[in-house]
């Protein structure tokens, strides 16, 4: 029904973009327009779709709230908020044919039936109400076709208002960001202290399924996962800086135009990977490799686990990253300097140590920060490779978890909503997002820097 | 002189360090593509055993069990079996796919009877010993048993055994069990997630692009979108996981585990993508062009339309494809969205429930059964070759349509 009244609203638009490009097209026979036939076609189009739009998509929300609130007044008996939620989603997907499941409650079936008759009274007078709209528009956008309108810069104005808001987008997802995780890490914190999940050093936030349970209450000290986080992050580096900073010097410095040519695309092959890949390779290669070579060493010592593994491999991802941005910042150092410092005869290794490298010091620091950022919220290689259990440790021979597989455990699977559990996961996502985003603002920052002092 | 030597020698050294860093970057792409392929090139085959299937063509078909009949054609190739627990041992060595093959096989006969070896699906612990990804230790190999194994040889030796071509892997769907499972519902649900990723992202972003870069006046509010989308393009993608479950589902309620919801999710996490690589490849547009199109009459609006972003488009659509690309490989978000349920289904449309490629590489990688670790590797190889794709036709757009001033 309501797909059919999408392909009548394009219909009756198109019809009334033809009809007044037409009369516009035949009016401008004898007189000079103001604006274009196309134009006026257009702002009529636009006037008949953009009411329909908005007025569908208010419609829909309006209709959901309705809907939903008629139908929990079918599970007042059930206490749990949660619950009700679950109950109100199970009666929509059964009604829209989504699953076919069946909720034991006497209140679901009396529930689905109010909701398919809701559902279908509101949809048919929608589309009454909808098309006469626009038919209404429709005659009324006949009349205003006239030589001086100024359909041109109505139309552009509309356009413009679109592009504003395109921009305005990143601004919305970026608070939306925010909020999302905000509301929720709150909750976690009316139930958790936040000095108790900042600084704890236990982390165990299973929490029990039945109520007499023992250590039913979980327990939310981030430290260990923190701790993990930052291990793993620096074994990764460990691994990427030196071969990053050596092959950007080499490439930068030493490499013909010809091994450029091949060799910066085929280290930036290692940056579009999917990370998924590399968490299989860990586990698949790089594991048994590890664990073959702790046991002739002492047997046992390395579990399929170990920080090291998934350190190692993750160093190998962001390579790319540290080698791209060091040669980017290395080859903006005016060629002034460095041939200057050849010219009295120091070795080209010299000029690098000595002269590039001091030159573009923020600019390769900004590098390190944004691998590093990468590091510390990258998912998959750590949630295939790593540990979930929460270990203090520093010894990257031993299992450690880190946020995001936290993040991942505790929302992937059978959920409900308002656990500390669940929620703890918004709070070690909210730490992340700010650890990130205080990097990459420091980082974006020294970039700028060593632009303007080059350019 | 000495010092000189000394100079020199650090000189190699250095560059010695150099090449070598260059070299070991490489080697680590190479040992993993590598190892992908090489692990992943025996999934495109799949081991059949071949049976003798006798059905005379005065036989109503529709009457027949296939279950039963296949069952019988089986045992009717082994007259000497008579024990029930050797009975079972011979049929499991097929797959539970060998009788939906018999079923289309007696389907496709139309009555005219049957005569002769046809191929039908083995069991995954069987495909495993023939792969040799299993080793044989006297008369067992793995789960096969020395029971199981008198039957392999028997068939080997009638060479009833074959490796052929895998119909399962780009056909079908997610399966419990190896032999039977594909990555054709993953590559389905991975289609329709970007192409709404595509549908959302790119006028979003080519419009933003274009108004920051040619009509926002230069001012506070321009510097906070231009630093925020800046921010964004570096934040976790799990943390766009984490806001699509807090708004499409849980504000929403979209129906979870759906590709609209990932193709959302994943729009959200291109779109800064998107508007960073159009505005330099509108920036890098000559004003010389726009301001031939203002002298020449024409308004802000028509200037941008007509003369800008066509001549800006090969660039904005390289560093769209790029950015569409990633969000193929992306997983953490569609984890967080519940796409990673189980689904046995090819998704009909964006709303069914669905995995996408990457995400099923990750279960499967998690899979406890040794048959899927070539499963995975297979599928990670097709990822690898719709990326592979992407990014050529990224080269060949860039290479031949982008113009250079």
């Amino acid at each position: 029904m309501t797909e059919l009244l999408y392909i009548a609203l394009f219909i009756l638009a198109s019809y009334s973009f033809m009809v007044n490009k037409g009369r516009a097209a035949s009016l401008g026979k004898f007189n000079a327009l103001h604006s274009q036939p196309y134009y006026h076609g257009l702002y009529s189009s636009i006037l008949i779709f953009l009411p329909a739009i908005i007025l569908l998509i208010f419609w829909s929300s309006i209709q959901n709230i309705m809907t939903n609130l008629s139908i929990r007044d079918f599970f007042v008996d059930v206490s749990d908020p949660g619950l009700i939620k679950f109950y109100i989603d199970s009666v929509i997907n059964y009604s829209n044919g989504v699953s076919s499941k069946i909720i034991e409650h006497d209140g679901f079936m009396p529930a689905v039936e109010k909701y398919s008759s809701l559902t279908y009274t509101s949809t048919i007078l929608k589309v009454i109400v909808v098309t006469g709209l626009s038919i209404i528009l429709l005659r009324a956008s006949i009349k205003v076709v006239t030589v001086d309108f100024k359909a041109r810069d109505y139309v552009e104005s509309m356009f413009t208002t679109l592009m504003k808001f395109s921009s305005v987008i990143a601004i919305f997802v970026t608070i939306g960001i925010v909020l999302s995780l905000l509301f929720e890490t709150l909750r976690f914190f009316a139930t958790v202290n936040v000095f108790d999940f900042l600084f704890g050093l236990h982390w165990s936030p299973q929490t029990a399924i039945r109520a007499d349970q023992v250590g039913s209450s979980g327990s939310f000290g981030a430290i260990p996962v923190f701790l993990g986080t930052i291990l793993i992050s620096i074994i990764a580096m460990l691994v990427a800086v030196p071969i990053g900073m050596y092959s950007a010097i080499y490439l930068s410095q030493y490499a013909s135009e010809n091994v450029r040519t091949y060799a910066k695309p085929i280290i930036e092959i290692l940056a579009g990977i999917p990370t998924v890949v590399y968490g299989f390779f860990a586990v698949i290669t790089v594991a048994p490799f590890f664990r073959d070579l702790g046991d002739k060493i002492s047997p046992g010592t390395l579990s399929g686990e170990s920080a090291i593994i998934a350190g190692s491999v993750m160093g190998i991802m962001i390579i790319p990253f540290i080698t791209s941005l060091t040669d980017d910042a290395m080859n903006a150092v005016p060629s002034s300097l460095k041939e200057g410092s050849l010219a009295m005869g120091a070795t080209v290794s010299e000029t690098t140590r000595q002269v590039i490298i001091p030159a573009s010091f923020h600019g390769i620091v900004a590098s390190f920060l944004l691998a590093f950022s990468r590091a510390i919220g990258e998912t998959m290689i750590v949630v295939m490779a790593a540990g979930f259990a929460a270990n203090l440790t520093l010894n990257p021979f031993e299992s450690v978890t880190t946020v995001t597989v936290q993040i991942v455990g505790l929302l992937t699977g059978d959920q409900e909503f308002d656990s500390a559990k669940t929620l703890s996961a918004f709070a070690l996502a909210f730490v992340l997002f700010f650890l990130t985003l205080i990097l990459n603002i420091i980082a974006l920052n020294m970039v700028k820097k060593y632009r303007e002092q080059y350019e | 002189m000495n010092n000189l030597n000394k100079r020199n020698k650090a000189e190699t050294r250095f560059k010695l360090y150099g090449i070598s860093a260059v070299i070991i970057a490489i080697t680590f792409l190479f040992v993993l593509l590598f190892n992908i392929f090489s692990s992943g090139v025996s999934a495109f085959k799949a081991s059949y055993i071949g049976v003798k299937i006798e059905i005379p063509s005065a036989m109503n078909i529709d009457e027949i069990n296939p279950r039963k009949e296949f069952k019988r054609q089986v045992l009717k190739m082994f007259p000497e079996v008579e024990t029930r627990s050797d009975k079972r041992a011979l049929l499991s060595l097929f797959s539970k796919g060998a009788i939906y093959e018999f079923e289309d096989l007696l389907e496709q006969s139309d009555s005219n009877g049957l005569d002769g070896y046809y191929w039908f699906l083995a069991h995954g612990d069987l495909d495993m010993y023939i792969k040799g990804t299993v080793e044989r230790r006297g008369n067992e190999a793995g789960r096969i048993n020395s029971k199981r194994m008198t039957f392999v040889d028997a068939l080997s030796e009638q060479n009833l055994i074959q490796l052929q071509a895998n119909k399962y892997l780009l056909s079908s769907a997610d399966s419990r069990e190896p032999e039977m499972a594909g990555i054709r519902g993953a590559i389905v649900g991975s289609l329709y997630a970007i192409l709404i990723a595509f549908i959302v992202s790119f006028p979003l972003g080519v419009l933003s692009a274009l108004y920051m870069e040619k009509l926002a006046s230069r001012n506070k509010f321009s510097d906070i979108i231009e630093t925020n989308i800046n921010n964004l393009a570096a934040v976790p993608s799990i943390v766009f996981g984490l806001l699509g479950l807090a708004i499409f589902l849980n504000f929403f309620s979209l129906p979870r585990s759906a590709p609209l919801v990932g193709g959302l999710t994943l729009a959200v996490m291109t779109l800064p993508t998107i508007v960073i690589a159009s505005r330099s490849a509108i920036k890098s547009v000559p004003p010389s062009i726009e301001e031939a199109s203002i002298g020449l009459g024409a308004s802000k609006i028509q200037t941008l339309m007509n003369f800008t972003l066509p001549l800006a488009m090969p660039g904005i659509m390289t560093g769209t494809i790029i950015g569409i690309a990633r969000a193929l490989g992306e997983t953490a978000p569609l984890l967080m969205i519940g796409m990673v349920a189980f689904v046995v289904d090819v998704p009909g449309t964006p709303l069914d429930p669905s995995t996408a490629l990457p995400v099923q590489i990750f279960l499967w990688a998690d899979s406890p059964e040794r048959a899927f670790v070539e499963r995975t590797s297979a599928a990670i190889m097709v990822l690898l070759l719709f990326l592979v794709l992407l990014n050529l036709a990224a080269i060949y757009i860039r290479n031949k349509l982008e113009r250079k001033w």
